[in-house]
């Protein structure tokens, strides 16, 4: 077989046991890979109910068939387990080069039980597995762990994938980081899970070769790609500014939250003048800060911007900083201050947290002082008013240790909320219990939706329907007819991209996407594949993500959004008053359930099961 | 003639290690950068740069085989290697002050860029425009600009010096 390295690894890490088998072609065919794999292995290995933080889960990573090759943005890997944040499938997507040494060693996936008796990290020396003491890294942050390993084995050809001391201490947004940096590598608390197995990291070295079909086409093929991406206008912001660029199309639109969804408008809300809010979205800030831009493994684009702060508190720190970051540790919290920013956004990918979840935690007990549900009693003595970046700075190390009222911010807006009660539930940005990202769905209505109806709760990637609405290609403003069907369609063709486990930065990039990519899977693997079949294998993924959650316990009540999104109407700026009504959320659902095949209630039919060839699940979740 | 050699931007290079992907691809028909003639060099996430073959005037590699097996081409200065000499014994490798010979993992002999018949593909498919194929008084052109413009950093013709003048 081509393409895919035709075997998996499982590791148990109470026996110490260390297995490798077959995956045979009728799954890569079925399954295409990344997501695809994961998510099968998942429903088999796992059994349905157990607590996600204890050894019955089971933690999986896995490559696409295009990782190790020149396929434009093809390190992409997943991980996945049951998410100790939302109870139901966890999913985080990483890109590194730890994923093209995995592939060297030679799996397509890795599926880790059980639970190790005290720290330990593993080594994956191609074909030799090692469980080693992880004593002497236990505590310390990301980036100590992976400079460590490395110069314990004296080889930089090896990739760590680690958890900070947010993972071990099983904070439940807790983060695995490869490489220095993770993408979107953070959500739904992956670390805490691989912190529950004293699990500190797994590094991997990986000598072989990956070998392709076609690798006369593919790489005259890949070079037509490196040309075109040099020139797509997408890329030309991404290399300028990074998803910033993108990003403030959404702050100068007022479709991004401030001060925890109590503002959108960035004029009215920032403390800075009208002019330098305008600056950030300028060659201002390349000047100001941006250092030099970094990419991941096989990336043409490089949207990674290191920023250098040259004056002020935060002097010298060298980091990146991202369109997420900048809304959920920024604007989210009230602060306009780039550089405490930047900070904060290397301290979380130090300690190992996710910088998303993070931030809305942050900004929503930020709202608690506000309302004085917390005080500086509670708090610590830390004064958690909103734009204080000092106290930011302050309490990120705060939670990722689980210290002082971090303890209890720790366990997610969702968990810390019901706990802390006085109607700060109201105010709790998350769907599913995973918190929302930098999209203000008030007024981004398709979004809200696909936030709603994402099996991993508040997910912005899953469709990411804010462009069109952005820009005015769908209503973003009332929810019409045909919506519920445009975000079903965009959410069975971004699975796409995650079997395949390339980057959805990846966009202009291609002439056509779909056969572009049929056409690079035979390139690669020597088997046909039609834009059909990739499509319904997207639409089949989609639905085993689904019949997961049910297994765990899902009902149509869990496809929700927090009270704010109905209640509290957008304050100010150019959407104001745009708020969602029970109504009309409810003929959203409907439209989408239908248009799904599924019933009113949300669940599969037989029928579509059996026509995207998953009679067997279906009778296991006895639809 | 002046011999012609793969140049390497540090502040062009994002690391994304395309090229060693690529020379593998063309050289041995596989992806594995273990078996690339140019590698990234990668001192932190931040600072990236890939290195080549220098093509030096009198190669250290070439003086110091034991058993002769590599001799550099006199047109082009590309090493060659003999494949019935050479024995991998490595000599070669700590002659080397960049560390850009190395012994095949599979076929056992030195191993070192060969410029693809002047072509490099390396420097064609990088997407950043960061690898170059240059002689050394086009490198030493480039190098003084980039010093003129450093010194002058700060005052207003820097800023129209550096988006008027290509950096080559």
């Amino acid at each position: 077989m081509y393409g895919y390295a035709g075997r998996m690894l499982i590791v148990d890490l109470t026996s110490k046991e260390t297995k490798i088998e077959a995956i045979p072609e009728g799954f890569c065919r079925k399954f295409i890979g990344g997501n695809g794999f994961s998510i099968s292995l998942l429903s088999k290995y796992q059994k349905p109910g157990i607590d996600p933080l204890s050894p019955d889960n089971i933690l999986i990573f896995a490559v696409g068939p295009f990782c190790g090759t020149v396929i434009p943005t093809s390190a992409k890997y997943v991980i996945q387990a049951k998410s100790p944040l939302t109870g139901f499938q966890g999913k985080s997507i990483g890109s590194s080069f730890w994923s093209l040494a995995f592939r060297r060693a030679g799996y397509d996936a890795l599926l880790i039980k059980g639970r190790a008796e005290k720290p330990t990290y593993l080594f994956i020396d191609d074909d030799i597995i090692e469980f080693c003491d992880a004593k002497e890294l236990w505590g310390r942050d990301c980036w100590e762990t992976d400079r460590i390993i490395r110069d314990t084995v004296s080889d930089d050809n090896v990739r760590v994938a680690t958890i900070g001391p947010a993972g071990e201490k099983l904070v439940r947004f807790a983060s695995i980081v490869s490489d220095h940096h993770h993408e979107d590598d953070g959500r739904t608390g992956m670390g805490a899970v691989m912190g529950s197995k004293q699990l500190k990291a797994v590094a991997v070295r990986g000598s072989k070769t990956v070998e392709v079909a076609n690798i006369d086409e593919l790489l005259d093929l890949c070079r037509e790609y490196y040309k075109k991406i040099a020139k797509g206008l997408t890329t030309t912001i991404m290399k300028d500014l990074g998803s910033i660029g993108t990003g403030m199309e959404y702050l100068s639109n007022c479709a991004t939250p401030i001060r925890n969804f109590q503002g959108t408008d960035p004029f009215k809300e920032s403390t800075l003048m009208k002019e330098d809010v305008r600056k950030i979205s300028t060659k201002w800030m390349q000047d100001q800060y941006i250092h030099r831009s970094i990419a991941c493994a096989a990336c043409p684009i490089g949207c990674d911007h290191i920023d250098f702060i040259r004056a002020g508190p935060y002097n010298g720190i060298t980091y990146k900083i991202e369109y997420q970051g900048m809304y959920a540790l920024g604007t989210n919290c009230g602060i306009w201050y780039l550089p405490a920013i930047i900070k904060a956004e290397q301290l979380c990918d130090k300690l190992g947290i996710d910088v998303i979840s993070t931030g809305v935690v942050i900004a929503w007990a930020m709202e608690c002082f506000e309302k004085e549900i917390l005080t500086v009693k509670e708090t610590g003595g830390t004064d958690l008013s909103f734009g204080n970046y000092e106290a930011l700075i302050d309490i990120i190390p705060k939670i990722a240790n689980r210290e002082g009222v971090g303890d209890v911010l720790a366990e997610g807006v969702k968990r810390a909320s019901e706990k802390i009660g006085k109607d700060s539930e109201k105010f709790a940005m998350h769907s599913k219990g995973l918190e929302f990202p930098g999209f203000d769905v008030r007024g981004l209505k398709a979004t809200a939706l696909s936030f709603a109806v994402s099996t991993r709760g508040a997910d912005h990637i899953s469709a990411a329907v804010f462009g069109p609405e952005i820009r005015g290609r769908i209503n973003r403003f009332r929810f019409e007819k045909g919506q519920g069907e445009f975000v079903a369609e965009k959410e069975n063709n971004l699975t796409i991209y995650d079997l395949l486990m390339i980057c959805k930065f990846s966009g202009n990039l291609w002439m056509n996407v779909y056969s572009d990519l049929a056409h690079l899977y035979n390139l690669v693997t020597g088997i046909p594949l039609t834009v059909k079949e990739l499509i319904t294998a997207g639409e089949r993924v989609w639905n085993m993500g689904k019949i997961y959650n049910m297994r765990e316990g899902w009902t149509r009540k869990d496809d929700t959004l927090p009270p704010r999104v109905f209640d509290d109407p957008i304050p100010n700026g150019c959407a104001k008053g745009s708020h969602l009504t029970k109504e009309e959320f409810d003929s959203m659902l409907d439209e989408y359930y239908t248009v799904r095949g599924w019933t009113t209630d949300g669940v599969p039919t037989k029928k579509k099961l059996i026509e995207l060839k998953l009679s067997d699940v279906a009778e296991e979740v006895g639809v | 003639m002046q011999r012609k050699f793969v140049v390497s931007e540090p502040e062009k290079c994002t690391g994304c290690g395309i090229c060693e992907l690529v020379c593998s691809g063309v050289k041995e028909g596989g992806f594995n950068p273990l078996l690339s003639r140019i590698r990234m060099a990668r001192t932190e996430p931040f600072a990236n740069m890939a290195i080549a073959c220098r093509l030096c005037e009198t190669p250290k590699c070439v003086k110091s085989c034991p058993r002769k097996a590599l001799t550099a081409d006199e047109k082009t200065g590309v090493i060659l290697v003999d494949e019935q000499k050479c024995d991998g014994c490595r000599w070669c490798m700590e002659a080397c002050e960049f560390g850009v010979i190395f012994v095949h993992k599979d076929k056992k002999i030195s191993t070192v860029c060969d410029l693809c018949q002047l072509n490099p593909k390396c420097v064609a498919f990088c997407p950043q425009e960061a690898l170059q194929l240059m002689t050394g008084e086009e490198l030493g052109q480039r190098m003084r600009k980039r010093a003129f413009r450093k010194l002058i950093s700060e005052t207003p013709e820097a800023k129209r010096t550096s988006k008027s003048s290509k950096d080559t």
